[in-house]
């Protein structure tokens, strides 16, 4: 009777557990939303709480400052290079992988996982040793070379989990009826694959947008936009620009994921589950 | 006057070392309605896959009217599929979902909306075009795949269970619109699914799968009357299938014999030209129009009768627990070819 | 009958593009050939740059490193390896090792409540809004972060602020004093370190273990009690063996992740090098790039050990 009623209206969890849980949402919301309140903080060079007062003065500030747009639009451009080289790869293996079983199959799954399985640091040293064997200088393509390796699981993931949602009888009811491989992908695979692609796609730009430590290996005097942010935080002077951009980079990233989440919600493959 | 539609010589399907399909022999005519019956596992869908192109066979061949067929892709055959769960394609709407495989061979769109729409209109679903397939009942759905599979005007059509999603009252309903819409058609189909009685109603003829062979092909009224084997038998409606040393004590002869429920009754003696033999009455069940009587026969053995309800004097019957006699005709009993054979 | 092939396109239809119709026969037959097209560029790319990578890494670890010219010749030598065993370098590997041992254990204690209240008894708008809450930190920039953390622990900040409010400075004060905990402030102590890494890295505790409760049926759960569980017991019998495969699959972030980190140790706590800072320091403002390729050999075996020991604990399923 006890677990007939709780299973109807709803569990009632005891207080201590929302206590917990509720303090647990706020130990991961307070920090940010502190950055976020800073932004305003009328101080220069200094964190001291209560604030003295607000103004908007540093978002004028930063918005003119060349090197913040520099380091934006060159965040962007690898973002989207890199999205666009996982969107190929990651669709390509997934197509491959997602119902054969073939010898070395396990195999390849760990290599895609691999790039964020291992801590950031030998992924990224890895790639400044072979580029500096192989006589390469650190430019715009060798962060965004970088940074597709390990956006490539990002689409992987979301798409194979969506293919093996789809009944495969969709595929050969498309091939039943006249169309051959061309035509089913394009009329029935990439149309039901179009949601997870989004998904796995813009999950893959905000790992980009945000990765720090490969890159840190991979840009040499490139500056990306965390890699400027990292740069800041030995500029006191400058605290109240790097409050600002910090508050931009929480929303810029902040909106993808929601309509990343939209999109595969419902079903269980957890959005960014393994980031 | 009639040629030959399918043709399977000696057609395998291993997976690995599982025999999904084993040396299967038949030929469908053109025009017919053609069940393959069996219970799962049997190979019957992977038989239909093979015709369909799904899957390639290991050995043998396959001929679509007269043409070699194996190694072709489904794309490049001229039969056409209902599947089991429909596979309505989600992002479509009905009538695209209808017009696609006019749409994959390069009809325009507003001839082949047309063609999807007559389409539709054949099997009671014109004025639906517009909606989605998750719009649509199950019934609704059956029919839209139905149409779907049609637009191409194969010649043979295959169905693979398409009914086994439906409840009862709806299965009958479209059992009849199927058969109806092949006559009107005059195309073959080739009809799997696993209820024996789906396939004695509907089929012209029916093959029996088991464990990946065929035991028998005929008319559903000679398989009835006439099947061959013991698995037939025991599938295709309910028989007492005897063997062994009572068989050898009724007949002379340890092969197996078949009789059905319907042909044995109540004897009070032995009678000269019957067959007849004594057992205790263990259950007795009420069917409606027909009653069933279980009778045990040398401790193992339990035959069973068949009776209509009303004919015999309901009084004069024996009661569970009494020793009765119970006797057929000699020309009631099909004689079964020995198992493992 | 054989007045046209059965394959024949009906009259009513064009063929389409015969080359494309083509090339899809072919792969249709050769579906080896197929998976070789779809598997080749996906292959191409990991194996060159990544595993090309790695390889040239391990490589290099075997070169010498000259310290009086600070150059690279490609001459084989143990040494490398060798320096690993010096006992400086121990300090980094346990110092490392500590931090991330801590940093797992606090996280799976604070993400437990959290992934289980999500799980067992959120609800309608509560379970998106909880699985946004746990989201978006996951996802929201490291770096902006960690920041937030030197902004909230510096003197005058919000955190001293807060302490003095509820007059716990002396309490504060008396946990800086502790030995391997503390420092002269909250933001060059160790416990300022720690609490950073947690909470960068706590999301990623929460939404396996959260996953894995959800896997486990509810009628389980009621099953225990109708045998006579009490709450507690179900929990420990039931519940915990079953969601302890989430617990470990986070793990491996929150250990991993920490193992690698080089930022973090840099911008809050106190003086002593982590692995991830001596692999930077190495090749970056040294330039030993054999050395600090020979250090990486370090986490790459520390994870591949705690990888084996999870998957023998099932946390893969649970990923």
């Amino acid at each position: 009777m006890r677990s007939e009623a709780r299973r109807d209206d709803g569990p009632r969890a005891p207080v201590w557990l929302r206590v917990l849980a509720y303090g647990g949402l706020l130990f991961l919301h307070f920090p940010i939303l502190m950055v976020g309140l800073y932004a305003f903080n009328t101080e220069e060079s200094a964190f001291s709480f209560p604030l003295k007062g607000l103004t908007l003065r540093w978002f004028r500030a930063a918005a003119e400052r060349e090197d913040v747009l520099a380091a934006i639009a060159l965040s962007l451009r690898v973002a989207l290079a890199s999205t666009a080289v996982a969107l190929v790869l990651g669709t390509l293996l997934a197509g491959a992988l997602y119902r054969r079983r073939f010898f070395g199959k396990e195999a390849i799954n760990l290599m895609v996982i691999l790039p964020i399985a291992l801590p950031g640091i030998i992924t990224g040293i890895a790639l400044l040793s072979a580029f500096r064997l192989a006589d390469v200088s650190p430019s715009f393509w060798t962060i965004a070379v970088g940074h597709a390796t390990f956006c490539v699981v990002m689409v992987y993931n979301n798409v194979v989990a969506r293919l093996r949602r789809m009944p495969h009888s969709l595929l050969e009811a498309s091939a039943d009826l006249g169309a051959d491989g061309f035509q089913t992908f394009r009329h029935v695979a990439l149309p039901q694959m179009a949601t997870a692609l989004l998904a796995g796609g813009i999950l893959a730009f905000a790992l980009s947008f945000d990765e720090l430590i490969v890159t840190t290996f991979t840009a040499g005097q490139e500056k990306t936009l965390p890699i400027w942010l990292l740069d800041q935080l030995g500029r006191p002077r400058d605290v109240p620009v790097t409050n600002v951009v910090a508050l931009w980079v929480m929303l810029i990233t902040a909106v993808p994921i929601l309509v990343a989440w939209r999109l595969t919600r419902g079903t269980e493959d957890v959005a960014g589950s393994s980031k | 006057m009639s040629s030959t539609a399918v043709e399977l010589r000696n057609v395998s399907r291993y997976y690995g070392g599982v025999r999904a399909v084993d040396g299967v022999s038949l030929s469908i005519q053109d025009g017919e309605f053609f069940s393959m019956l069996g219970p799962s596992g049997s190979g019957k869908t992977t038989c239909l896959r093979l015709i369909a192109g799904f899957e390639q066979p290991t050995a043998g061949s396959i001929l679509l009217h007269g043409q070699e067929a194996a190694g072709l892709p489904p794309y490049e055959r001229d039969v056409n599929t209902v599947f089991q769960d429909y596979a309505l394609f989600p992002h479509m709407s009905v009538l695209d979902n209808v017009a696609y495989g006019r749409m994959v061979k390069g009809v325009a769109k507003a001839a082949r909306h047309r063609e999807a729409e007559e389409a539709l209109e054949l099997v009671a679903l014109g004025g639906f075009g517009a909606r989605r397939p998750g719009q649509l009942s199950g019934g609704q759905r059956q029919r839209v795949a139905l149409a779907r599979a049609l637009i191409n005007k194969p010649r043979v059509l295959l169905l693979d269970e398409p009914l086994g999603a439906l409840d009862l009252k709806l299965r009958e309903q479209m059992q009849a619109e199927l058969k109806s819409l092949q006559r009107r058609l005059g195309i073959t189909f080739v009809y799997v699914t696993h209820d024996q009685g789906e396939a004695l109603s509907m089929s012209d003829r029916v093959a029996v799968f088991n464990l990946g062979r065929i035991e028998q092909v005929e008319t559903p009224r000679n398989l009835y009357a006439r099947p061959r084997t013991v698995f037939v038998a025991g599938f295709v409606g309910t028989a007492n299938v005897v063997k062994g040393d009572l068989a050898r004590r009724l007949t002379g002869s340890e092969q197996p014999f078949s009789v059905r429920p319907e042909h044995v009754r109540f004897a009070q003696g032995a009678e000269g030209n019957r067959v007849s033999v004594e057992g205790r009455l263990v259950e007795v069940q009420y069917h409606g129009a027909t009653s069933r009587y279980e009778v045990q026969v040398e401790g193992h053995h339990v035959l069973t009768l068949s009776l209509l309800n009303g004919e015999a004097d309901e009084a004069a019957l024996p009661r569970r627990g009494d020793t009765v006699r119970v006797a057929w005709a000699r020309e009631a009993m099909v004689r079964l070819e020995p198992e493992g054979g | 009958m054989g007045t046209s092939s059965p394959m024949a396109l009906p009259a009513s239809g064009q063929p389409r593009n015969r080359l494309s119709r083509l090339v899809a026969n072919v792969l249709y037959r050769h579906g080896t050939l197929y998976l070789l097209l779809l598997l080749t560029p996906p292959l191409l790319w990991f194996g060159v740059v990544y595993l090309g990578s790695l390889l040239s890494l391990l490589v290099q670890s075997f070169y010498t490193f000259d310290d009086f010219t600070m150059g690279v010749t490609p001459d084989f030598t143990w040494a490398n390896y060798a320096a690993l065993l010096d006992a400086a370098n121990h300090d980094i590997v346990l110092r490392t090792l500590g931090m991330a041992g801590a940093v797992t254990v606090a996280s799976a204690l604070l993400g437990f409540p959290v992934a289980y209240y999500m799980a067992r008894y959120a609800t309608g708008w509560r379970k998106g809004f909880f699985y946004i809450a746990v989201m978006l930190p996951m996802w929201a920039s490291y770096i902006v972060k960690a920041y937030s953390w030197t902004v909230l622990l510096s003197k005058g900040g919000i955190v001293y602020w807060l302490v003095e409010r509820v007059y716990l400075m002396p309490a504060l004060e008396w946990v800086l004093s502790l030995p391997g905990v503390g420092g002269s402030s909250l933001s060059t102590s160790n416990l300022g370190r720690f609490l950073v890494f947690t909470y960068v890295w706590l999301p990623f505790m929460i939404l396996p273990i959260q996953a894995a409760i959800e896997r486990v049926p509810g009628n389980l759960l009621q099953a225990a009690a109708d045998l006579g569980a009490r709450p507690a017991q179900s929990f420990r019998t039931v519940l915990l063996p079953l969601a302890f495969p989430g617990v470990v699959a986070g793990s491996i972030f929150t250990f991993s992740l920490t193992l690698g980190d080089y930022i973090i140790p840099q911008l809050v706590g106190p003086p002593g090098l982590f692995i991830g800072n001596m692999v930077y320091t190495m090749q970056g403002s040294i330039g030993n790039m054999p050395m600090a390729a020979s250090f990486t050999v370090v986490p790459i075996v520390i994870v591949g050990l705690y990888l084996t020991v999870a998957r023998r604990l099932g946390a893969f399923d649970a990923l």
